[in-house]
């Protein structure tokens, strides 16, 4: 059970499975884990799996067929509804008819916030992800680290507390990606949100997480969950340090040992 | 080969059971023959109406309904009258008779077919020209678009004319204004189509040094193929409809459009549907047509099943 | 190779200032001895073959102002000059057919026009002058199209009935210009635009119903798609029978020919938004509408902007081709047909004239509203 006494996610034995042409496909196969409010999680493992449904299953974007996971104290499903998460993309996915402050105001549109709040809450977290002056330009004027951030402002624009990010930094380059790993850093100490964050950077998710949790496909499933004990002040060049090097090799061994098993 | 159309006519999401796939289409196509009938009855009702009170009878309303749909010459006639008329003038009718739609479509599909190829022939070199050339590019290619503003079916009957007057006549006048109508669409999809080899692959080609020729046998031609399928589909479409208004002027004697002429003229309703019908048929054997031709060029040149 | 090349470059500015020299000289032998066909026909076949190893030569690569403005300038006042020579020498529609002479200043002149139109192609401009050029280019192409036609229909002594030359054509469509305004009153005013607003807005509204219940859009799908290669030109004859002679059978052949392409396309539309979009509006738990206007509406407009665009061509094509099945005598369809049989061709271009200019301006307005609505697209970035 956990450590901390207020439980965010709580999924128990829970498994999905897709039927396809090919016959079932398990995507999840007995999945338990617990994480609790204020915590950075990262999944990392190899493509297939699981760990992009395992966050759509949070998402309330698929069904799982076995077990039970509860979000917020909900279902994903009401949690949904109750619009409880903010999720990023692996693309920055900005509407491209509408501008940056267009982009961000959709979700508070939706969910009905009224103007003056509206005009208020863009100012505020487009501030937040260093986007201020950039309102009025259309996604494509703007650099793919740029999109990004955006649509990271977008997930935060509505206030909820459980952030959910799908390999949002995949398809940037290196540069980008590190100046990027350590604003969301800054971001996620001045917001004190819970982060769900999928990638298939080791060094990434080390540098990021409290908590790495490393997933193994055919089936998809957990192998090894990694308690981080680097400091919440992370200077980019803690990577160079014997700890985290510690932490990024028993990564990787996990990786490794969920390959032998499949091989 | 990863390459499809333009963001043009849609294609169908993908079905996973057969059922799922026609009990849909079914089940509109029961609700439009129902529409048909219930339009047949009430269209048909005002003239029935009137022949009854001057024949002094009034039928109750079943024998009236039937009435209705039986008419000799209904403003709007019911299916089974169409489907009956199809059969007869199929079927039972000799083949090389005046009466048979299979003898007015093969002389249709002829002039169709003929334009269609002239048409098809004319647009890829065009396509050729335009894509090598750039001075063709920004002079003609816009000239290509406006033509089409050109409304040629409303100019078939003078074309027929003009060629009737220096002595052309025959299945040349309607071929070609099927030719025109059908070089559009191949000339703007072959242009794209030659036109989508990825720079990666033209820059290949410029590192083995390869001639325009070679460039274009080994890489564009090949590239445009399944630009080449979706625009001769339209194609072959358009050839129909101007092989069919072709006929329609100068009291043309064969073929699906004077079927539909003569049929207007003395108010055979009846003709007039079956012959659209014929059409229809026309058309959508020429579309499968080139559906197999597209599958067969796909097999052959080992595109991924779709 | 290179060096060879480089120099002939360099030398052409000569070689066409030489040219000049001689153009000047053969105008003032055409002019004043037309009678003499054996030195002008030489002096032309000598032109003809200068401009077309000009325009084989011609530069492929691409240039940027001003380094070729010179030579472009040239070709076009040599082009200017030798038209202006041709269209003097233009035979009437009683007399002698021009000679040799005639046709070579007429391909030479066209060659000209040729090499100018190339020219202009290679430049590599950027902004207004692009936009410039991108007019520029098709006009002139156009204007040598309109020249070469009067040129052969008159020099040729083409019978008026086969094809009349444009200077006719256009005489005929000044003469005629309240004819042709009740003709354009008639099929486009009240046919075609009624029908194209209530075919388009019908299958736009179906495909929205047929958006929310996919059975509905499943069975619509493949009938639509089938109906748009079919000849549906061919209702025409039963609208008329259904609607009578007036505008209204035609309107109703326009509805029918539009709400398909409408339908099929906007459906289409409204399925083109990326997954990762749709995916985004679940997260809001945001409902159906909400949905459609915010994201799927939007990502839409190109595809319904497509079918618009393929509306306005066939709106009108129906509209004059129903005509052919019975009007009152006014339209544009009824008079084509009617000056057909009655060989007055000039009349006949003059409507076909008139379909065009409209047809473009349909064509034209709906890219217009396209360009401003659909800014954000890739093609228009």
């Amino acid at each position: 059970m956990p450590s901390s006494p207020a439980p965010c996610i709580t999924a128990s034995a829970l498994s999905l499975t897709f039927a396809t042409n090919d016959g079932p496909v398990h995507a999840l196969k007995d999945v338990n884990l617990d994480i609790s409010k204020g915590e950075f999680v990262s999944f990392i493992g190899p493509s297939g799996c699981g760990k992009t449904t395992f966050l759509r299953v949070i998402a309330d974007l698929e069904r799982a067929t076995g077990g039970t996971i509860v979000v917020n104290g909900m279902t994903p499903h009401q949690a949904r509804e109750k619009r409880a998460y903010g999720y990023v993309f692996q693309a920055p996915a900005l509407l491209p008819w509408r501008t940056i402050e267009k982009n961000v105001a959709l979700p508070l549109e939706i969910m009905g916030v009224g103007a003056a709040e509206r005009t208020e809450r863009i100012a505020r977290t487009l501030a937040l992800v260093n986007l201020k002056g950039f309102e009025k330009k259309y996604p494509w004027q703007l650099s793919g680290g740029m999109q990004q951030r955006a649509s990271i402002a977008r997930a935060l624009s509505f206030d909820a507390d459980l952030l959910l990010m799908d390999e949002p930094f995949g398809a940037l380059d290196e540069i980008v990606r590190d100046h990027l790993n350590e604003q969301l850093l800054q971001l996620w100490a001045r917001t004190q949100k819970t982060i769900c964050f999928v990638t298939h950077s080791i060094p990434e998710a080390v540098y990021l997480s409290t908590r790495i949790v490393v997933m193994s496909p055919r089936p998809g499933r957990v192998i090894d969950v990694i308690e981080s004990d680097l400091p919440r002040e992370r200077p980019l060049d803690i990577r160079e340090t014997p700890e985290f090097l510690r932490i990024a090799h028993r990564v990787r061994e996990g990786l490794r040992a969920g390959h032998s098993y499949d091989d | 080969m990863g390459v499809t159309g333009n963001p043009g006519p849609g294609v169908a999401p993908p079905m996973t059971s057969l059922r799922a796939k026609f009990l849909p289409v079914l089940t509109i196509v029961a609700a439009i023959v129902a529409l048909w009938y219930v339009a047949a009855i009430g269209m048909n009702a005002p003239f029935q109406r009137d022949q009854n009170s001057r024949d002094g009878v009034s039928p109750d309303a079943w024998t009236f309904i039937g009435q209705t749909l039986t008419q000799p010459k209904p403003t709007m006639p019911a299916p089974h009258q169409v489907a009956e008329n199809l059969w007869k003038n199929i079927f039972t009718v000799k083949v090389t008779s005046k009466r048979s739609l299979v003898y007015h479509s093969a002389v249709t599909l002829s002039s169709t077919l003929l334009g269609f190829l002239m048409g098809t022939a004319l647009g890829v070199v065009i396509a050729i020209g335009i894509v090598h050339v750039p001075a063709l590019a920004k002079s003609f290619l816009p000239w290509v678009v406006a033509s089409q503003m050109v409304p040629m079916l409303a100019v078939a009957p003078m074309i027929i004319v003009i060629l009737a007057a220096i002595g052309v006549t025959g299945l040349l006048p309607k071929a070609l204004i099927s030719t025109y109508l059908s070089f559009f669409p191949v000339t703007v999809g072959m242009v794209k189509g030659l036109r989508s080899p990825e720079v990666m692959h033209l820059d290949l080609m410029r590192t083995y040094n390869a001639s325009k020729t070679k460039t274009f046998i080994k890489l564009r031609a090949p590239a445009s193929l399944p630009f080449f399928f979706a625009s001769i589909k339209v194609a072959v479409a358009a050839s129909l409809v101007g092989a069919i208004v072709g006929e329609l002027p100068t009291g043309a004697v064969a073929g699906i459009g004077s079927k539909l002429l003569a049929g207007s003229y003395y108010s055979q309703t009846i003709d007039v549907w079956a012959a659209l019908i014929a059409g229809s048929i026309c058309a959508v054997l020429l579309v499968l047509a080139v559906d197999v031709a597209r599958v067969l060029a796909g097999k052959a040149m080992g595109a991924r099943p779709a | 190779m290179n060096a060879i090349l480089s120099k002939w470059r360099a030398g052409k500015g000569t070689f066409l200032l030489l040219s000049g020299v001689v153009a000047c000289i053969a105008a003032a032998f055409a002019t004043g001895g037309a009678d003499e066909p054996g030195f002008a026909g030489l002096v032309g076949a000598v032109f003809a073959g200068l401009a077309g190893g000009i325009v084989g030569t011609a530069a492929s690569s691409r240039r940027h102002w001003p380094v070729p403005a010179f030579s472009l300038l040239f070709d076009f006042l040599l082009a200017l000059v030798l038209l202006w020579l041709v269209r003097s020498a233009l035979p009437g529609s009683v007399g002698p057919l021009p000679g040799l002479p005639f046709w070579f200043f007429t391909v030479a002149a066209w060659l000209f026009a040729w090499s100018v139109v190339n020219r202009m192609s290679v430049f590599a401009a950027q902004g207004w002058l692009k936009s410039a050029l991108g007019l520029a280019i098709p006009a002139l192409f156009g204007l040598t199209v309109l020249f070469l036609w009067e040129a052969v229909t008159r020099g040729f002594g083409i019978p008026f009935v086969l094809l009349p030359p444009p200077s006719a054509i256009g005489a005929r469509f000044a003469a005629s210009i309240p004819l042709l305004w009740a003709d354009f009153n008639q099929t486009v005013l009240k046919a075609v635009l009624f029908g194209f607003v209530v075919g388009s807005g019908a299958g736009f509204l179906v495909a929205l119903l047929a958006d929310r219940y996919a059975f509905l859009a499943n069975g619509l799908l493949p009938i639509g798609n089938l109906v748009s290669a079919l000849p549906i030109i061919g209702i025409a004859p039963v609208m008329v029978i259904w609607f009578g002679f007036d505008w209204q059978s035609k309107a109703a052949v326009v509805i029918v020919m539009t709400f398909f392409p409408m339908l099929v396309n906007a459906l289409a539309g409204l399925s083109a938004s990326g997954a990762m979009e749709r995916d985004l509006m679940r997260t809001y738990a945001s409902n159906h509408w909400q949905a459609l206007f915010k994201l799927r509406l939007p990502a839409a407009l190109p595809f319904v902007f497509n079918a618009l665009k393929i509306n306005s061509t066939l709106a009108l094509i129906g509209a004059i081709v129903a005509e052919f099945f019975g009007t009152p005598i006014v339209g544009m369809g009824f008079r084509i047909s009617t000056e057909v049989g009655r060989m007055n061709l000039d009349m006949v271009w003059a409507e076909i004239a008139l379909a065009a200019i409209v047809g473009s301006l349909f064509y034209g307005a709906i890219a217009l509203l396209e360009r401003a609505a659909t800014f954000w697209h890739p093609s228009y970035r």
